[in-house]
């Protein structure tokens, strides 16, 4: 099951302050399919939302199980789910597959992130085994480690004070593992009190324009740097 | 007796209901909230037994939450009129809901709509509706004065007139009416049309009788 979460493209997820950004590798989508059905954020409640790597399909089932525990938690508790609820209700659905008989565990890595009602941001990632951590930042899928490393790098403090850096760190982080151009990154962002907000191709290009230009202007400035020492 | 009010115009709908909650002859609250929200285009007043009333709408409004979260859009006004029924018919035989409500919304088009259900899962889409004791007086009203075409200030004249028939009328005083009206821009909390009595609140000591004044 975990070698299936390796499978598919990267997905990426940033916590701020006042915002949460998740990156995630578009894979080219053939011509005559129509794009809106190849969706790998899921909306889980107006203040959550989930992005995975792994098995489509089995997301898929996830995905609609945790929307049905969203609404049937703000029935019996009038209060939407935390964070950490509702993540520990998938990795408890996750891992009651590990251990029953002629159930084989859920192929996908989940990364789980909202706004609790306190108003304060959190990121949870789940795996295959159904074990359910917090982060900062994470990501996960084909080339998880490198952009986490990349994140280990460059998250601070600052940047997650920042509406605009969060998004920024979040496309330069998918660029370093995705082919440049709007066309194979999707980026959703959700601020504090506000629904998801899925950004269309144009503001994406725009965002890896800029982003790519400052990249490019520190590695100047550091071979500069270099060179004069 | 509650009492429940609704008037559909070319592009709106309006609801209206009374904020009392009483248990036998006693009224236990002046300013309970009988509408609820079930998306921002629809809302369902309800009446009747006190824990159903919230049970089921509650149930209604998060069942057409999880469907808006699942399949990406929201339920039409017809559809969730049709889905709230269901619920009504299959409970109906076993464990019914005693509650009769008001279903009203405005479509993705624009279109306004109005449905009447009650507690024996009957469902009626109709121009004006109304349900309680009240409805004796409401509808007379109605059937006099309404119009199809009538605007959104032409259709709260004819609501306070149907409200004051009641408030004359009907021996229980239901004190005052609250009211919403959905149109293209969503659900609007229009101010309240006050009954005949006002409630005692804050009021000191002193003036309820003068022996409890202080020495």
């Amino acid at each position: 099951a975990v070698v299936s979460t390796q499978s598919t493209g990267t997905s990426v997820c940033l916590r701020g302050d006042v915002i949460v950004v998740l990156g995630v590798e578009k894979r080219s989508v053939p011509k005559l399919q129509d794009e809106r059905t190849v969706r790998k954020i899921h909306k889980l409640d107006d203040h959550v939302c989930m992005a995975f790597a792994g098995l489509t399909a089995d997301a898929r089932i996830l995905v609609n199980m945790a929307r049905v525990e969203c609404q049937s938690y703000r029935l019996t508790m009038e209060d939407p789910v935390s964070m950490a609820y509702i993540s520990r209700h998938i990795a408890s659905v996750k891992q009651h597959f590990t251990q029953r008989p002629g159930l084989r565990p859920f192929g996908l890595s989940a990364l789980i992130v909202g706004f609790d009602y306190d108003g304060s941001a959190h990121l949870y990632q789940t795996d295959p085994s159904g074990t359910f951590h917090e982060w900062k930042a994470n990501a996960i899928g084909r080339n998880g480690k490198t952009v986490r490393e990349f994140l280990e790098k460059h998250y601070t403090d600052e940047i997650a004070a920042s509406d605009e850096a969060c998004s920024k760190l979040t496309v330069r982080a998918l660029l370093e593992v995705v082919q440049s151009g709007g066309k194979n990154i999707e980026l959703a962002v959700m601020r504090r009190g506000k629904p998801l907000e899925i950004l269309d191709t144009k503001t994406v290009e725009k965002l890896v324009e800029v982003t790519e230009a400052e990249r490019d202007a520190e590695a100047e400035a550091k071979k500069k740097a270099a060179g004069k020492s | 007796m509650e009492c429940l009010i609704g008037i559909k115009g070319k592009d709106f709908v309006i609801v209206a209901s009374d904020n009392m909650a009483a248990h036998s002859i006693i009224a236990i609250k002046h300013d309970s909230q009988k509408q609820f929200e079930l998306s921002d285009r629809m809302v369902m007043a309800v009446s009747g037994d006190a824990g159903d009333m919230s049970n089921y709408a509650e149930y209604i409004q998060k069942n057409l939450k999880l469907y808006e979260m699942v399949q990406g859009y929201k339920l039409s006004p017809n559809a969730a009129a049709n889905f709230s029924r269901k619920v009504l018919a299959k409970a109906l035989r076993s464990n019914p809901y005693m509650v009769n409500l008001l279903l009203a919304g405005v479509d993705e088009t624009g279109e306004p709509s109005l449905y009447f259900m009650d507690y024996l899962a009957s469902m009626a889409k109709e121009n004006y509706a109304a349900h309680g004791y009240g409805s004796f007086f409401i509808l007379s009203t109605l059937d006099r004065y309404y119009r199809e075409d009538m605007s959104k200030d032409e259709a709260l004249d004819l609501l306070k007139k149907c409200i004051k028939e009641v408030q004359s009328r009907f021996i229980v005083n239901l004190n005052a009416f609250s009211v919403k009206i959905i149109d293209g821009n969503g659900v609007t909390e229009v101010a309240d049309i006050p009954g005949r009595g006002t409630v005692h609140k804050d009021v000191p000591l002193e003036a309820i009788h003068p022996l409890l004044a202080k020495a």
